[in-house]
């Protein structure tokens, strides 16, 4: 019993040791290194063969010049600063569109909802690459959006969308907007009807109530919403790769140009570690609305 | 209730009424949740509409809050139609079966709600707070927020929000239904009193009758979307003008038979070959040489060891059951014809009846005007 | 209930409008004659003719096919684990950590998982190919299934469990015998879910593939990046209409299995 329950927390436990966090220290460490034109292409390696002395040796060449690297070239500050921006507005702009959408879900007639429901999440299954993809073809000069409006006559140039941040917002809400849909629709479905009569009751508008009663109620899931778009979209690479312009400047996507073109891992690291200590101040939030909805639900 | 007059105001040809329903049919597709209701209730009652759950007594009572819009036949209140008037523009205020309290706003805001949306200055909002909440005694709770209260709390809560902008008309939905056995009773009470410190009208929507019994000026009973009876508690529970009625309000014992005999206020049913007939109270519209019911609560029905041959209505049987309550024990009687009878006896004596035991041959009996006959 | 307004059919018909119209737009001009992707040049079924001709791309699909078998069923093992771990062992030192470890991957960039995985396979030596893959989906994806699972064994009375071991079984047997057939259900979903988490996995899949193993994600990027191609909008037709049919498949199948429940419970009243 006793030998059982160890192993059944040590096996999943080592794993994530592994190939988890080893890994992460690893990357911090890698970020207090240096560049060097050699495989692997950071120095110090550490020499065990020296024993103490090499590992002593090995400590103190490390330093956070990396990271000073990056606090005087405006080049990460601004990919730091463009990525919030977008991801802000981003998510702003999935609000706008997946509010009025999973409100019309929750108000569906109860039959309809998990047909409904499945319509959203579907689109989850099918890969996120195709999903880019497919908004190629849409935005792109010759796309369907101009050939519509072109023909529509609204407008008599193309617009030019794609390589653009107007294509990475379009992206993101396109490919997110599941994960804004279903929190604000689990808390609007389980929003009790009769609040709303009672503030027709005591004197409001029905559009006044759903301000002072659905909206305010909706509150944590829209939170959560806006997280679950923020979070990854902040992190984001292959939209701002795919539909971005050169000049789209995201830290996904630096920190990627970073390992793989110029094979600098150091800094690669030192981007990586940067953008996670940005991602904590929004994640604990996250856990903090969620732990005060499972407490509300009590 | 304790004063000169009676308050009855429906017997008073030249009262008018608050609520005046003519002709009102509501229905849904096909179904008819309400089928021609008729019903007028006045200022000062406390209504209580009573049935089982789909009988449409929630349907009668939010088309007056106008949650509900109606088919056909029109609703007035204080004189005015209320077609499409929408919730937020009637003098009425409901509280709502599950309290409706809204989670986000503390107690004070909640009872504030419908203040900060009428035409009452700012100033005088905290003072009509204040009051409701001493009206409801939860002076002390006015900063909690509804989550951190306790379920008689709330329904209190609840009340005073639905109270605070003195609605001409105050909408009950079962507002006592969450709450456990004991602590119902002694709200039951308090809801009486606030009605009255008050004068609003009530109208109460309950499944529990023994509830409507209490609190209510008049109870109306539905069923499948019609008024059975509308009457004071003690007529319905007296003189049902129907057996669902009489069945539906308290324990009833219900012989069938054959009515023979129809006098004045009294009439006799046959109910077995060979056997005097029964003498009872005549119900309405009862004919005679029809097939009808006998209806006797089993607190009026005596149980003898021996015959009791001065009785006009007797019956003998078999004791097959006895159900002892402590204040009372009721009685389980077989008769010849398999019929099962209770018999309902305060159990005034420690050692009352203990004559009576299982198996004992026993006569039942009760007087002329015990028991109602009524059309089946 | 209230009548279904203007307000909410616009938005319901926008939302699924946007989210369908690319996805559909692809799938027509997967049959286009043309070679360009935008202007109709017939009905045509030869990109699906040369896609299958493709070798770089079926090589690509059988490696994508095996490492999300093999590392979705990996993950599920760990995952349901994990979960039990989380729901059942109580207190034991290093808990705090140990559900932070589940937790972090799920709002992990992938830019940072895949860079760390490769800085530690090449830490220790461990040559990238389908392998190194199949550890890092793996590694992701059991944290997927062990929330999936975990929130189903958090609504699951524990008493069965004492009543199974009450009634003779084993600590093995009473989970084999009561446990899983119950929470059967959320660790299918969580298998699915992981495997379609490794299908469709691009960034980390590129951190740590070798030249040798190059799976579909990333065989589509690197073509995508060279522009729209009607042989891709055919392998992706047939992605969709393949996740679609399998999604469908599930959601029946579990909805039957809802219905039935329900009928033999309405029977068993009566």
């Amino acid at each position: 019993m006793n030998l059982g329950r160890r192993l059944l927390i040590s096996v999943p436990y080592g794993w994530l040791v592994v190939l988890f966090l080893i890994p992460f220290l690893i990357v911090f460490k890698i970020s207090l290194s240096d560049y060097a034109i050699s495989i692997p292409p950071y120095t110090p390696t550490l020499d065990t063969s020296e024993g103490w002395s090499g590992f002593a040796a090995y400590w103190s060449k490390l330093d956070f010049e990396n990271f000073v690297f990056l606090a005087e070239d405006s080049l990460y500050i601004k990919a730091y600063l463009s990525s919030f921006k977008i991801a802000t507005i981003a998510t702003f702009l999935t609000l706008l569109v997946g509010f009025p959408f999973a409100y019309a879900i929750a108000n569906a007639p109860e039959e309809w909802r998990p047909s409904l429901l499945l319509l959203v999440i579907l689109p989850f299954w099918t890969s996120f690459l195709i999903r880019v993809y497919a908004l190629i073809g849409i935005l792109s000069n010759e796309g369907f959006l101009n050939q519509f409006l072109m023909w529509t006559g609204v407008i008599s140039e193309p617009l030019v969308i794609m390589n653009t941040n107007a294509a990475v917002y379009i992206g993101i809400v396109y490919t997110y907007l599941p994960f804004m849909v279903l929190p604000i629709y689990s808390t609007l479905e389980k929003l009790d009807g009769s609040l709303l009569e009672a503030a027709q009751d005591l004197g409001c508008t029905r559009i006044s109530a759903f301000w002072s009663v659905t909206v305010h109620l909706a509150k944590p899931g829209v939170i959560a919403g806006c997280f679950l778009v923020f979070i990854p979209a902040l992190g984001e690479f292959v939209i701002p790769s795919l539909l971005g312009g050169s000049r789209t400047l995201m830290i996904g996507k630096v920190l990627w140009e970073e390992f793989f073109s110029n094979r600098d891992w150091p800094v690669a690291s030192a981007v990586a570690i940067i953008l996670l200590l940005v991602l904590i101040i929004p994640i604990v939030l996250f856990q903090r609305n969620e732990q005060k909805q499972r407490e509300q639900n009590k | 209730m304790n004063t000169a007059a009676p308050f009855e105001p429906w017997t008073d040809e030249t009262a008018t009424p608050l609520i005046e329903f003519s002709n009102v049919t509501k229905r849904y597709g096909e179904f008819t949740a309400i089928d021609q209701v008729d019903l007028k209730i006045y200022p000062k009652e406390f209504f209580a509409l009573l049935g089982p759950s789909g009988c449409g007594k929630t349907t009668l009572m939010r088309m007056l809050g106008g949650f509900e819009t109606v088919t056909e036949g029109t609703i007035t209140i204080d004189g005015v139609d209320m077609k499409g008037i929408p919730p937020n523009k009637r003098a009425v205020n409901m509280m709502f079966q599950s309290y409706a309290l809204f989670p986000h706003l503390t107690v004070a805001d909640n009872l504030a709600f419908g203040l900060k949306r009428s035409n009452m200055p700012k100033s005088e909002i905290d003072g009509r707070v204040e009051e409701m909440l001493r009206l409801v005694q939860l002076q002390k709770f006015a900063h909690r927020k509804p989550h951190q209260m306790s379920g008689g709390q709330r329904q209190r809560v609840a009340l005073a929000r639905a109270l605070a902008k003195a609605p001409k008309l105050l909408l009950l939905d079962e507002p006592l239904g969450a709450l456990d056995k004991k602590l119902r009773q002694e709200t039951q009470f308090e809801l009486m009193d606030i009605q009255e410190k008050t004068g609003t009208t009530f109208v109460i929507v309950t499944h529990d009758q023994e509830e409507a019994m209490t609190v209510a000026s008049r109870i109306a009973v539905m069923d499948h979307g019609k008024l059975k009876q509308v009457d004071t508690p003690d007529r319905v529970y007296e003189v049902p003008n129907s057996v669902y009625v009489a069945d539906f309000i308290g324990d009833v014992n219900i012989i069938e038979g054959q009515v023979t005999k129809v006098q004045g206020d009294t009439a006799e049913l046959l109910w077995g070959e060979g056997k005097p007939s029964i003498r009872g109270m005549a119900g309405n519209n009862l004919s005679s040489q029809t097939s009808g019911a006998f209806a006797v609560r089993p607190e009026k029905v005596a149980i003898f060891t021996e015959e009791p041959a001065d009785r006009h209505n007797r019956v003998t049987g078999m004791v097959e059951d006895i159900a002892y309550l402590g204040n009372m024990s009721t009685y389980y009687v077989r008769l010849e014809n398999g019929a099962l009878i209770k018999s309902q006896v305060a159990n005034d004596r420690r050692i009352a009846h203990r004559s009576i035991t299982w198996n004992d041959t026993v006569w039942l009996s009760w007087t002329d005007t015990a028991g109602i006959v009524l059309a089946s | 209930m209230r009548k279904y307004s203007w307000f909410n059919t616009v938005s319901l018909t926008f939302g699924f409008a946007f989210l369908y119209i690319p996805m559909i737009i692809l799938v027509i001009f997967s049959f286009n004659e043309s070679k360009l992707v935008t202007v109709w040049g017939g009905f045509s079924t030869k990109w699906y003719g040369e896609l299958m001709q493709n070798d770089a791309f079926l090589d690509a699909a059988w490696v994508t096919i095996k490492v999300a078998v093999i590392s979705s069923t990996i993950a599920t093992v760990l995952g349901t684990m994990a979960a039990f771990v989380l729901v059942r062992a109580g207190r034991f030192r290093g808990r705090t950590l140990f559900s932070g470890m589940i937790y972090a991957p799920l709002v992990m960039p992938e830019v940072i998982t895949g860079l760390s995985l490769l800085l530690l396979f090449i830490a220790i030596g461990l040559d990238r190919g389908a392998t190194t893959i199949v550890l890092a989906h793996a590694t992701f994806s059991m944290c997927y299934v062990s929330v999936v699972v975990s929130s189903r064994m958090a609504s699951f009375d524990e008493s069965l469990e004492e009543a199974a071991l009450d009634l003779g079984c084993t600590a093995w047997d009473a989970f084999k015998s009561v446990t899983l057939p119950i929470i059967a259900p959320a660790v299918a979903s969580g298998w699915l879910l992981a495997f379609t988490l490794s299908l469709d996995d691009l960034v980390i899949a590129s951190f740590t593939a070798g030249p040798s193993s190059t799976t579909l994600p990333i065989k589509i990027y690197s073509s995508v990046r060279l522009g729209v191609s009607p042989e891709i909008n055919a392998l992706s037709t047939l992605i969709i209409g393949l996740v679609t049919i399998g999604v469908l498949i599930a959601s029946v199948t579990s909805k039957r299995s809802i219905q039935k429940q329900k009928r033999d419970e309405l029977l068993a009243d009566h």
